[in-house]
């Protein structure tokens, strides 16, 4: 049985594509108030362990409990309500191309019925959004006439206006500059130590997971710190590595680092 | 060895189901009005200015066609009952179905499909809606409404450009040409006219969101379903169309 503070648990869990399996046997657990950073090659089955998590793909083995319902037969329409309790940036940040900035990060409020959000406050809460990922003044552009940083803040704030219980991060940084990377990186931070939703992220950065794993946002400063060993913002922090579909590693970042598996200590060491 | 009908009979079985649970889906909440409206615009009000000129010189060619076979028996009077009956009965429907695939199927392929390809249908989900409701109802609904009206108009300018060449060319009088295409319909022509357009709506819609929201493989994945929603929906229409011309023309 699923433990109750359970937010997303993973048991044996093979998704295939045409007889080809995308992930195989995949377990893990995260419970609430922990993050996990999802390193993997290209191709290794990141984003599929993230469409699988929330019902966007369906599993051909083994079983997927998120907040401790059992969702691998759950009938989409019944999954809405479970959905509306996460957050998701998509790898290409997949905003509205039809919407303006202010319609796409509404767009949670007015359609998840679970976030029952009032009309009159759904302004002030998407303004709300769009400023802690400093658009505050994009409100009635269009996607296209962002850069693609400030689409993945977009983003961003999407995936967190409703304040969801978790939010899952698919390759925030893919495509991006340093600069902007890190920036992104910093909003990510921010955006778990201020309202500690449960944080998942996929990334082949393990930078970006460094990032996460080192670092705390500092309110008082409003920039971000370094984090020491007993802060509660890293202390569920774990690191899942993903090989041609399997996972090979979970841990923290210094068991990563000392890891002497060639595969992970190549993937720290490159990056 | 029967290997390669694998892929066409799953296809159909997908159509059908995605078919089935958008009409199953019809009276269930939620209604989404403001995009009905939105697709009833682009679907309707955007194909009238072709839909207008087709129509117009389809009817001016057809009084032509007709009134060069009826000068043989001395019977260009007819010109209007015949022009009549075969606008409303096939032409009409057909030909504005056909317009309408072109220019709706591969809309709302090429929609979907780029929708498909940049991860919005996830985002959708993945965000409280279901792509069905949201996206094709109200495509399969403002189609069913928008193109039997579309066809009616058609009729009508279709109509017009047959009454422009018999007083022009034919020396018919307005009388002679409107009575006689009056008098020509009968209440199941109209019925056949208007039925055909509706079922080919469904066609044109479902065909164009079944390849959009199977679209895979980025941009060229794109420009392969809208060909394909547009090829595959005009070959229903005319494999429909002698179907239903065959059940009329029965009973």
């Amino acid at each position: 049985m699923p433990n109750t503070d359970s937010i997303l648990r993973f048991e044996k869990v093979t998704v295939a594509f045409g007889g080809d399996p995308a992930i195989e046997d995949v377990s893990f657990e995260i419970r609430a108030g922990e993050s996990r950073v999802i390193l993997g090659a290209a191709g290794s089955g990141k984003t599929v362990i993230l469409k699988t998590s929330v019902g966007l793909l369906r599993p051909d083995s083994g079983r997927v409990f998120l907040f401790g319902q059992d969702i691998t037969e759950m009938k989409e329409q019944d999954q809405f309500d479970l959905r509306a309790r996460v957050g998701m940036l998509f790898q290409e940040s997949a905003l509205f191309d039809s919407l303006n900035i202010e319609e796409n990060v509404a767009y949670p409020l007015l359609n998840q019925k679970a976030v029952n959000c009032p009309e009159d406050q759904v302004h002030a809460r998407v303004e709300e959004a769009l400023t802690f990922v400093e658009l505050g003044h994009t409100l009635e552009k269009f996607p296209s006439e962002l850069s693609g940083g400030m689409r993945r803040r977009v983003g961003i704030a999407r995936a967190n206006v409703t304040e969801p219980a978790m939010v899952i991060y698919d390759s925030p940084t893919a495509g991006l500059d340093p600069i902007t990377a890190n920036n992104i990186m910093a909003l990510i931070v921010k955006e778990r130590d201020v309202r500690h939703a449960t944080t998942v992220m996929v990334t082949q950065r393990f930078q970006d997971g460094a990032i996460m794993a080192r670092y705390k946002y500092d309110r008082a400063t409003e920039t971000l710190v370094a984090a020491t060993p007993g802060d509660a913002s890293i202390a569920g922090l774990k690191f899942l590595v993903m090989k041609q579909g399997r996972l090979v590693f979970e841990g923290t970042l210094a068991e990563m680092e000392q890891s002497k598996d060639p595969y992970i200590s190549k993937f720290v060491l490159r990056n | 060895m029967l290997d390669f009908l694998k892929s066409p009979v799953l296809a159909v079985q997908e159509f059908v189901f995605l078919t089935a649970r958008t009409i199953r889906n019809l009276p269930v909440r939620p209604h989404y009005w403001r995009d009905i409206l939105m697709q009833m615009d682009i679907i309707g009000v955007g194909s009238l200015p072709i839909v207008l000129l087709v129509g117009f010189f389809s009817g001016i060619v057809m009084a032509l066609q007709m009134s060069r076979a009826l000068q043989t028996y001395g019977a260009v009077s007819q010109t209007g009952p015949i022009v009549a009956i075969t606008l409303v009965r096939e032409m009409g429907p057909v030909l504005t179905s056909v317009v309408a695939a072109g220019r709706n199927a591969a809309g709302i392929a090429s929609e979907l499909g780029s929708m498909k390809v940049t991860e919005q249908i996830d985002a959708m989900r993945a965000l409280g809606t279901d792509p069905i409701q949201k996206l094709v109802k109200p495509r399969l609904i403002a189609t069913c409404v928008m193109l039997p009206c579309l066809t009616a108009i058609a009729d009508f300018v279709g109509l017009l450009g047959g009454y422009f060449i018999g007083i022009s060319l034919l020396n018919l009088t307005s009388a002679e040409y409107w009575t006689g295409a009056y008098r020509a319909l009968e209440y199941d022509d109209v019925a056949q006219g208007l039925l055909k357009p509706f079922i080919y709506a469904i066609v044109i819609s479902m065909v164009g969101c079944f390849y959009g929201l199977n679209t895979r493989g980025g941009t060229q994945g794109v420009g392969l379903a809208t060909t394909q929603a547009v090829v595959s929906s005009i070959v229903w229409i005319f494999a429909l169309n002698a179907i239903i011309t065959k059940i009329f023309v029965s009973f």
